[in-house]
């Protein structure tokens, strides 16, 4: 037999042609596969806003003078900040953090304006409720700013100079605005793709076990690999729907740029498909029930959202964080989406998580066929 | 070998952990014989119809298949058996003929072949209105039917069938044995299990098994006067009761 006979008797077509016409026929799972990632993005674009702006403030001003007024219109100008109230005294001010009313309070002492004139360092103090750090980092920075734009400025004055000696502009390359939706909508791309990837096909085996079809069709001269991969080749065509809907999503509603090629965005997001179809069949080739399926599905789920990078940058994270996330799909995969969408960068850039998709993609379906044994016991 | 050997076991035995399901079976059965397996719930039929199959690999002993070793090439030997396992196992969300042409493609079937087979098969199972019904849609006795269409789609040498009739109504029961004997005309070997006794006595030979041991094998009038029994249900019951005797 040559090759080409050899591929057209393989028993792969009709498990693929009975796949197809299963997933079709299946209207709910196919309609909750594409629905659900884009309320998904919907939900999470909007709801995930890391940089945090108008902090409810209230001001303590016991200097009551020109220079103090001129340091809160510095702090409201950052726009972090949201003079909700000015109270007469600490005990009024400690009361309004505590009930959670305002979220910082500026405290200027009566001495201010004195200690200024005299050319003393003049103080004045900002509390911020910082029981949640990445609320209370974006306000103690433009606090901080603040502060220094106003002292470069009164020196300034002081000195005769028209303008303040050192200037330092930040340029934010590829997200100029700050805003998070950028940055967070190519990762969403990744992790729901991940989620329905993986947890669909870890469904996909023991589902035919439970039912009991299994059984029959393994005593059929079926070969493993023809097994394994008609059922998750239909799911590489449901992942690029998936994928498709995000993006026109992200572009139209979020505003999210896509600067680099999508060809080549969609030939990379080949690899990852198939590795988090191969991871989400060998879980399948490994469980008893699809309860233990969707069990196991979801212990898989946390480490994808926490140590990818997804949420925080792995760079500050230990060593043991970093390897595993390594070995996650999804880890490689939002280089491969943050850099071809926000930095237009190619394949030269690409190759490393590339070729780690390719060989995860590899490793998982291999394992997988491995696993799997045409026997019941 | 003797080319009239369907199915022969040596010492096939199988244990779960320190339970022995089927124990030491020395078995022949003969080319175009439609030969019975009999005994209580947990007697071991279905663990031998799985080891036969390839689906459950021996403990220890040896099998062969139409002449082929199971252990040593058992993906030649599922090309030459067909299966009924004792659940319904094909797809409910594809239609009967889907079902067909699915199997019948697995074993190679393409094209013309897999049409004519299809229509030679719903026609001789009585099978073209329902076609194109769903198989989860189908009665009990259809989805037998059904079955044994697609596990006869590529012409089987030996046929197993598990527990085929089991929920099954008496006409719809009558009427799987005629197609049954239809195949064994055609020269197919059948190994079916059941807990009919008046389908033991459709078969040409039976075998007992009780407790994984088998005990009796022979012609139904052979077993009765083995047993001094007036029917089969009668060793049947008989079986049953000395197998409780043994665990009081």
């Amino acid at each position: 037999m040559s090759p080409l006979d050899r591929l057209r008797a393989s028993t792969i077509w009709p498990m693929l042609w009975k796949e197809f016409i299963q997933m079709r026929r299946d209207r709910l799972t196919l309609g909750m596969m594409l629905g659900i990632p884009a309320i998904q993005l919907v939900m999470f674009g909007y709801a995930i806003q890391t940089e945090v702006r108008h902090l409810p403030t209230v001001v303590l001003d016991e200097s009551r003078s020109s220079e103090s007024l001129a340091l809160v219109d510095q702090l409201r100008n950052t726009g972090s900040f949201d003079i909700v109230a000015y109270v007469p005294d600490r005990k009024a001010l400690e009361r309004e953090i505590r009930s959670g009313r305002a979220m910082a309070g500026v405290v200027i002492p009566p001495a201010f304006l004195t200690d200024l004139r005299r050319g003393r360092t003049a103080e004045a103090q900002l509390i911020v409720d910082a029981a949640d750090p990445l609320a209370s980092s974006a306000a103690m920075s433009g606090a901080v700013q603040a502060g220094a734009a106003r002292s470069a400025a009164i020196l300034a004055r002081t000195a005769g100079r028209g303008a303040p000696p050192l200037d330092v502009r930040v340029r934010p390359w590829y997200n100029p605005g700050l805003r998070s939706a950028v940055y967070i909508v190519p990762g969403i791309i990744g992790v729901l793709l991940s989620v329905t990837m993986i947890l669909i096909t870890s469904m996909s085996i023991v589902r035919e076990r439970e039912r009991g079809t299994l059984e029959q069709l393994i005593v059929t001269p079926i070969d493993k690999t023809s097994l394994m991969l008609g059922k998750i080749v239909p799911f590489v065509l449901v992942g690029y729907v998936q994928m498709t809907v995000i993006l026109l999503l992200g572009r139209f509603l979020f505003d999210v740029p896509i600067r680099g090629s999508l060809p080549l965005l969609y030939l990379l997001t080949f690899a990852f498909i198939v590795a988090s179809l191969g991871l989400g069949l060998f879980i399948s080739t490994a469980v008893r029930s699809q309860t233990q399926a969707m069990q196991l599905g979801f212990f898989f789920l946390m480490p994808n959202i926490l140590l990818s990078g997804f949420m925080f940058p792995r760079e500050a994270m230990p060593a043991v964080a970093q390897w595993i996330g390594a070995v996650l799909p999804l880890t490689h995969f939002l280089k491969v989406l943050r850099g071809i969408i926000l930095k237009d960068v190619g394949i030269v850039e690409l190759w490393q998580p590339t070729l780690v998709l390719v060989f995860l993609a590899t490793l998982f379906i291999v394992l997988s066929v491995r696993r799997f044994s045409k026997r019941i016991e | 070998m003797t080319d009239d050997v369907a199915i022969h076991t040596e010492g096939l035995r199988k244990s779960f952990g320190r339970i022995a399901a089927v124990e030491s079976l020395n078995l022949t059965v003969g080319r175009g014989e439609v030969f019975g397996l009999l005994g209580p719930n947990g007697s071991g039929k279905t663990t031998t119809i799985r080891m036969l199959t390839g689906l459950v690999a021996p403990t220890s002993g040896r099998a062969t298949v139409d002449g082929v070793d199971v252990s040593e090439a058992p993906e030649l030997v599922r090309r030459r058996i067909g299966y009924m396992s004792q659940r319904f196992g094909l797809y409910d969300d594809l239609t009967a003929a889907e079902n067909i042409r699915f199997y019948a493609s697995i074993y190679g079937l393409r094209g013309d072949a897999r049409r004519l087979r299809l229509e030679e098969l719903a026609s001789e199972l009585g099978f073209n209105e329902r076609l194109h019904q769903m198989a989860g849609t189908l009665s009990g006795g259809w989805k037998q039917r059904l079955a044994l269409a697609c596990a006869t789609a590529h012409r089987p040498r030996v046929l197993f069938l598990d527990e085929p009739t089991a929920g099954v109504d008496p006409a719809a029961r009558r009427q799987f044995w005629e197609l049954i004997h239809g195949f064994a005309r055609q020269g197919v070997t059948i190994l079916v299990t059941t807990h009919y006794m008046d389908e033991a006595e459709r078969c040409g030979r039976l075998a007992f098994l009780s407790r994984g041991h088998l005990i009796a094998v022979g012609t139904a009038a052979e077993v009765r006067a083995q047993f001094s029994q007036p029917s089969i249900e009668d060793v049947f019951i008989e079986l049953q009761r000395r197998d409780e005797g043994v665990t009081a």
